[in-house]
């Protein structure tokens, strides 16, 4: 378009096209110097994660060593009776260890076989269907609430093991610690099933091709390849128990002991709080504080776990 | 065995004198089969990736098998010691007679044909475990449980590997420590330990570097003197070196099979001759 | 000469294939375990509390007679809960996951981060419980209210959030950035124009998971102080209130056999609410399931 009224459109536009650019740009630079600041408004909430951990820490800390103006810290750990209620109170922490441990090894006694017998199902027999019906269930068994699983506790499992043994009492250790197995196998069977199927199919085709069977490809070779991933999803699954507070609540009791009877009542740690937090104990009294001197012994078991948990699975990705 | 496999040899080497022929020719005409594929048709779901196949593998001899990809030769390879069922939706049909049992018969288990026939991948893939126990992986789970003879199978073995030297000192180290030659000479002596019949290879020197795909060269030339060893290789000049018979593949069928020398120097299928000459592939 | 002895080989062969033969039905049966837990478990539930779950029940407050007793304080109560949850929790949460995976060097400081997010993930509830009692409620003076409850639990969740919306982000293509960086956008037109509406699905499911952990979780709200039994709805966020799984607890430590089947039913009520936020994020997910 070459004529009078051409040239000049052309002219024109050109010009307008420039005055656009030149208001672009403006706006581009204005934009980019405020966007210098975005960084540090998002790096401020990413340190909300990091003011909970310290939040937590230091609360536990002050409160614990407040605890400990009252009562001495070789009482805690050495007297063998935890009876905060009693007119001659006693603070030893150690039975309501042993309540916690309790429920936790029967948890083991529960999870860890059926949860690795799973894992090894799905990763190594299971058909594709099959997998795709199973692995929903099981992230629907993990993601029940659990006072559902208190309430299955107290009301099912409970009368059907006082059926099975009479001698076992309303409030134990043998209901709930079944129960937090039951509900910590899902985490061992999920985990470990991602470590198994992790190793490289070439390996299961090595061994088959020496004429091994599946289970022997399975516990001979895939196994012992996957083990850091499935111990660190254990001890994972282990501290979750630990931190276990409602199922242990509804059906375990409130009798800190420190003899190995699984069959009567028993009192965790989590259990403590929440029998202090929902009784009447006064702000400032000895008992408000202990609820955070056990937290403190809660906090530091489940982080030494957790922290051996991230140990164990960092080796994984140094074998390969 | 020995007295009589003398004789055969001393009639071949008269008999060749007296026709003039070729005496790899002669001694290949008497040799035992030990694979007899007949009719072999293979479906992965709807896709037929093998067609008719007739193929005799040969005693003590290195048979190729050769082609483009996708052609179906490791597909083939993986019939023979039925790997080829760990991929979902497969099916057969036909006969595969190994030593005249035919190994497609669901009554015949896996485990056994695999035990006088091993396989070498592509890509090594040693255990996790010490060099020791990757090569005394097979006999023990057949098994074998005698420390001593263990210890003389996994010698024998590395020996046979020719990476014994190399690692006699460092028996107990994880495999995972050798380098990717020595790794893959280690998963031919775990092979080796269940003292096989057969020895299939999947392009067994393709993740190698030169040096090392010339050291299994060299190996795989000694062993087939008590072995049988069917390679599968996209390498043609590997396979002009090292084989007695060479097979082509083309799309699922068999093209042409034939002694190697034949293959290489007067094909009888244009089709071989343009893959040969590069034209495809 | 053969070192191996074949008739070893060929005696251990057939019990070598029965073991396998009956390992494989115990992996099986240990799978069906859990199933068959789950299946216990709801039918018992379903059995016990569906007689009581009627118009009243959810018309009604808690009450000393069981035959009275209603879930309306408690339904309503967990409702503010995720009202107060959502927005912190999602706007905390979306902002560490762009941080870190947009914006953040990699260096010590960031590396702490991520480690501190996942030992986050593993401390109990119940700890969050007692974090919320100092700073929320003494602290900040909120007392047991609403906001202190929500708070308390926003904090609890975060990793949650975080971790699924770090992945959502991840898992947007770079050839999408890069056509918009082609364009002349800033990197934060580029994140809110392209990488946060191609991750919105990835992050609405992890929202809601949370949000459904959230409204299951019992222990730190006990210690926050949240009473389990109230007669009345709160009126804003200052005010006090129950949940759903409070209630339910109130219910099943109650001696009279009566309760437990109420508390069944509120448990019901429970599983309906998640199994409906659960289906929403499925849906989510399935329908805005782009195929690059």
């Amino acid at each position: 378009m070459v004529n009078e009224e051409g040239v000049t459109i052309l002219r024109v536009q050109q010009a307008q096209y420039s005055i656009r650019e030149m208001i672009q740009e403006r706006k581009q630079k204005k934009r980019i110097q405020i966007e210098r600041f975005i960084p540090s408004i998002l790096s401020l909430t990413a340190a909300v994660s990091i003011l909970t951990t310290l939040g937590i820490v230091f609360t536990l800390i002050f409160e614990t060593i407040t605890f400990f103006k009252e009562v001495s810290v070789s009482e805690f750990f050495t007297a063998d009776k935890w009876y905060p209620f009693a007119e001659a109170a006693s603070y030893g922490v150690m039975p309501l260890v042993l309540g916690t441990l309790k429920i936790t090894m029967i948890a083991a006694l529960v999870a860890v076989p059926i949860g690795l017998a799973t894992a090894i199902y799905l990763s190594e027999y299971a058909s594709e269907k099959t997998r795709r019906v199973i692995k929903p269930i099981l992230e629907i068994l993990a993601g029940v609430p659990t006072i559902v699983y208190g309430f299955f506790a107290l009301t099912f499992v409970t009368p059907v093991l006082r059926s099975i043994f009479p001698s076992l009492e309303m409030f134990n250790a043998l209901s709930p610690g079944l129960v937090v197995g039951i509900m910590i196998t899902p985490m061992i069977a999920s985990l470990s099933e991602d470590a198994l199927v992790s190793v490289p199919r070439t390996m299961r085709e090595g061994a088959l091709a020496l004429g091994s069977t599946k289970l022997e490809v399975t516990l001979k070779v895939v196994l012992p390849a996957a083990i850091s991933g499935i111990v660190a999803s254990i001890v994972l699954a282990l501290s979750r128990a630990i931190g276990e507070t409602m199922i242990v609540s509804v059906a375990g009791g409130s009798t800190p002991s420190l003899n190995m009877d699984v069959t009567t009542s028993i009192q965790t740690m989590t259990a403590y709080i929440v029998q202090v937090s929902t009784g009447d104990a006064g702000y400032g009294t000895t008992i408000y504080y202990s609820i955070y001197a056990v937290g403190m012994t809660l906090f530091l078991f489940t982080l030494v776990m957790n922290l051996l948990a991230q140990y164990i699975s960092r080796k994984v990705r140094e074998e390969y | 065995m020995k007295g009589r496999q003398r004789i055969m040899n001393m009639t071949l080497l008269r008999t060749s004198e007296a026709f003039n022929m070729d005496k790899t020719v002669v001694s290949q005409l008497s040799k035992e089969k030990v694979y007899e594929t007949s009719q072999l048709n293979l479906w992965y779901g709807e896709k037929h990736a093998l067609k008719n196949i007739e193929l005799d593998i040969h005693q003590n001899e290195v048979t190729a098998i050769i082609g483009p990809s996708g052609c179906g030769k490791s597909t083939y390879l993986k019939t023979l010691n039925r790997m080829v069922e760990l991929t979902p939706d497969v099916r057969t049909s036909g006969e595969i007679k190994y030593r005249n049992r035919n190994i497609l018969d669901k009554s015949y288990k896996v485990e056994e044909l695999r035990t006088q026939v091993g396989m070498v991948f592509q890509k090594p893939n040693p255990f996790p475990k010490s060099i020791y126990e990757n090569v005394a992986y097979g006999p023990k789970i057949h098994g074998i449980r005698n420390k001593k003879v263990l210890d003389e199978v996994v010698e024998k073995s590395l020996r046979g590997a020719a990476i014994w030297d190399e690692v006699k000192d460092r028996l107990h180290d994880n495999a995972y420590g050798l380098s990717g030659g020595q790794q893959q000479r280690l998963c031919i002596a775990r092979c080796l330990a269940i003292e096989p019949d057969v020895i299939l290879m999947d392009e067994p020197t393709s993740a190698l570097d030169p040096i090392s795909t010339l050291k299994v060269e060299e190996l795989v030339q000694q062993l087939k003197e008590h072995y049988s060893i069917i390679i599968v290789t996209h390498n043609m000049q590997q396979a002009a070196r090292i084989s007695d018979r060479t097979a082509f593949f083309l799309n699922g069928e068999v093209i042409e099979y034939n002694n190697t020398n034949t293959i290489f120097s007067r094909p009888s299928d244009q089709r071989t001759e343009d893959y040969i000459s590069g034209r495809f592939g | 000469m053969k070192l191996i002895d074949k008739t070893i080989v060929a005696k251990k062969m057939p019990i070598r294939l029965v073991r396998n033969t009956i390992l494989k039905g115990l992996f099986f049966l240990a799978t069906t375990f859990g199933l068959l837990v789950l299946g216990i478990l709801l039918y018992r539930i379903f059995a016990q509390g569906i007689g009581y779950l009627d118009w009243d029940f959810f018309q009604n407050f808690a009450s000393r007679r069981p035959e009275e007793a209603g879930i309306k304080a408690a339904l309503i109560g967990s409702i503010w809960l995720m009202i107060v949850v959502a927005p912190v929790a999602l706007l905390l949460g979306l902002g560490t996951a762009i941080y870190l995976e947009e914006y953040a060097k990699k260096n010590w400081f960031t590396s702490f981060i991520k480690l501190n997010i996942s030992n986050l993930a593993g401390v109990p509830s119940i700890i969050f419980g007692l974090l919320g009692l100092t700073i929320f409620v003494r602290a900040l003076a909120l007392d047991r209210s609403v906001l202190a409850a929500g708070l308390t639990m926003s904090l609890l969740v975060l990793p949650v959030i975080i971790v699924a919306a770090q992945e959502a982000i991840r898992s947007v293509p770079r050839e999408l950035r890069e056509a918009s960086y082609g364009m002349g956008a800033t990197k934060w037109q580029t994140i809110v124009r392209v990488v946060l509406p191609a991750a919105i699905p990835g992050i609405l499911t992890g929202s809601i998971l949370a949000l459904s952990r959230a409204v299951g979780e019992t222990a730190p709200l006990v210690v926050v102080g949240i009473p389990m039994f109230i007669a009345f709805l709160p009126k804003n966020v200052f005010d006090t209130f129950t949940v759903l799984p409070m209630q339910i607890y109130n219910w099943t430590s109650r001696p009279q056999e009566e309760f437990q089947s109420v508390a069944a039913a509120g448990i019901l009520v429970l599983l309906f609410l998640l199994i409906f936020m659960n289906s929403i994020a499925v849906f989510i997910r399935n329908k805005f399931q782009k195929r690059y």
